[in-house]
């Protein structure tokens, strides 16, 4: 049995070590937000943390980049739509 | 055929350096008429203007020439984003606050200078800050606001700036660096560079922060230093979060003072992509790259003291780029009377992309032989002795 982290409310599996987004993708979900202009689906596109592209909430902070943080049980990862900043909009 | 037709051409001007101040003169000399090539040692925006902010601000200059030519310059680059889009031109207004009663006192003496020149500066009292940026700290002692004060995204300007002037005759030729100049009995006639002689009647200077060497290329002296500033840019915010062009009263001192250990104040803005910019830092260093990790503390320190919603706010990266200044602040603007043939428009400071319009247009109507649209005296080059 592997661990397994909370993505918008459903069990992903996880091995020690590694990525939420390398997780995401072994469990066959490919984008987890969508962009701030046009609404279009982003998922990894680097995978070294070069590029910003498969940003992602974690633990309720906005813009983390999947592809480099590792995952854990007790970190819930959300999809982010847009800046991920609704909460500032005025 | 055509192709050797318009390449072959000799120039009447070569430009050296493809920043957007090389950028503003070629447009304007090239929309005069004027056969321009533009040469740059590395690409198009790869010094300063690739390294700093897009601000075009009067409200950061008290009555004097320099307001004089941002006023001009303002009016130019409301033309410009008309004549040729795409570079985010955004008339935003400019904000400055005062944290004390001290400096509200002398944000007042400076607008009230400012007014006398036709500036329009309208006093923000402390209730009424938050109608224009809701997220602004709640104990500050009030602001003046200038919505004369607008940005640009200062690559982009540069770069489609040179394809308008491309598409009306000009050259632009990048990796090609200037190493001599050419002369005739009459003064310059060209510049030697690394892919070879270019003869030109006219070589304008928009080397930036190094015009100096080419000034010393060409005999004379125009001494420009750089003057090192960070910036750090936060992760995308939504677009109410900052809204203006904001700044504390104290900037204005920080750019006029001669100290050269780190000066710090903050500067804010926010970008079309989504970013925060947040600065500023000045200090001189002579080239020195190093990041510096008190003046970043500093800067981001300064920022969440006026904006106390961006202490939640990550930061992505930082950059630095390198002020071209000279020892009195002002540009060097102009024909050079000890080397006919040499003209200048170098030595912005933090206010290059700011100036860029104006100064493209009063070289370009030097150029011509026509009176530029303000007094260019106070930034001959003959100042300098
Ligand atoms: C952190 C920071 C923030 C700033 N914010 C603002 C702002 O908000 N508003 C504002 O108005 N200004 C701002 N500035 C200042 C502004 O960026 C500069 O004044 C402006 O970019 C200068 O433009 P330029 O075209 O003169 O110089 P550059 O962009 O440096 O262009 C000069 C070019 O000359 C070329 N060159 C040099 N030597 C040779 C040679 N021998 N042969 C061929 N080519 C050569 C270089 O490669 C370079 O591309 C800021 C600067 C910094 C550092
Ligand atoms: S995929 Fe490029 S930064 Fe994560």
């Amino acid at each position: 049995m592997s661990d397994t982290f909370d993505f918008d409310g459903r069990a992903v599996p996880f091995e020690p070590g590694q990525t939420v987004g390398a997780a995401l993708i072994a469990d066959g979900v490919r984008s987890w937000r969508t962009t701030r202009g046009r609404a279009r689906p982003r998922g990894i596109f680097c995978g070294i943390g070069v590029c910003f592209d498969c940003l992602v909430t974690v633990d309720g902070a906005p813009n983390r980049r999947a592809c480099l943080v590792p995952a854990t049980t007790d970190l819930p990862v959300r999809s982010q739509e847009g800046t991920g900043h609704d909460d500032l909009d005025v | 055929m055509v192709r050797l037709m318009t390449v072959d051409r000799l120039p009447e001007v070569v430009v050296i350096g493809a920043g957007v101040v090389g950028a503003a003169c070629a447009w304007y000399a090239a929309r005069a008429g004027l056969r321009v090539t533009v040469v740059d040692r590395g690409p198009v925006a790869g010094g300063t203007t690739g390294a700093g902010e897009g601000n075009i601000l009067v409200s950061d200059k008290p009555a004097g020439p320099e307001l004089e030519l941002a006023r001009l310059s303002v009016r130019c680059w409301r033309d410009l984003a008309d004549a040729v889009e795409g570079f985010e031109y955004d008339p935003k207004g400019g904000l400055v606050v005062a944290g004390s009663a001290a400096a509200l006192d002398g944000l007042r003496a400076t607008a009230s200078g400012q007014r006398e020149r036709g500036v329009t500066a309208t006093e923000v009292r402390p209730d009424e800050l938050h109608e224009h940026e809701p997220h602004l700290a709640d104990d500050l002692a009030g602001g003046m606001y200038y919505p004369e004060d607008a940005q640009v995204q200062p690559a982009a300007a540069a770069a489609r700036l040179l394809r308008d002037a491309r598409a009306h005759g000009a050259a632009v030729r990048p990796n090609v660096e200037v190493t001599g100049v050419l002369r005739s009995r009459d003064g310059l006639a060209g510049v030697r560079t690394s892919a070879g002689d270019v003869p030109a009647g006219a070589v304008v200077n928009a080397a930036g922060t190094w015009g100096g060497e080419i000034a010393a290329l060409a005999g004379v002296d125009v001494p420009v230093l750089p003057r090192r500033g960070f910036v750090l840019v936060t992760e995308p915010l939504p677009p109410g979060v900052v809204r203006h062009k904001v700044y504390a009263a104290e900037y204005v001192s920080d750019v006029a003072s001669d100290d050269a250990s780190l000066q710090s104040s903050p500067v804010i803005e926010s970008t079309a992509a989504g970013p925060v910019l947040l600065g500023s830092s000045r200090e001189r260093v002579g080239f020195n790259r190093t990041l510096s990790v008190p003046a970043l503390r500093r800067i981001a320190a300064h920022a969440v003291r006026l904006f106390p919603v961006l202490a939640g706010a990550d930061v992505l990266r930082a950059y630095r780029g390198f002020r071209p200044y000279c020892p009195d602040h002002l540009p060097v603007i102009g024909p050079d009377a000890r080397c006919p043939g040499l003209y200048h428009a170098c030595g912005h400071e933090g206010a290059g992309v700011g100036l860029a319009a104006a100064t493209g247009h009063v070289v370009a109507r030097a150029l011509t032989g026509h009176p530029p649209g303000t007094d260019p005296t106070p930034f001959l080059p003959e100042r300098f002795g």
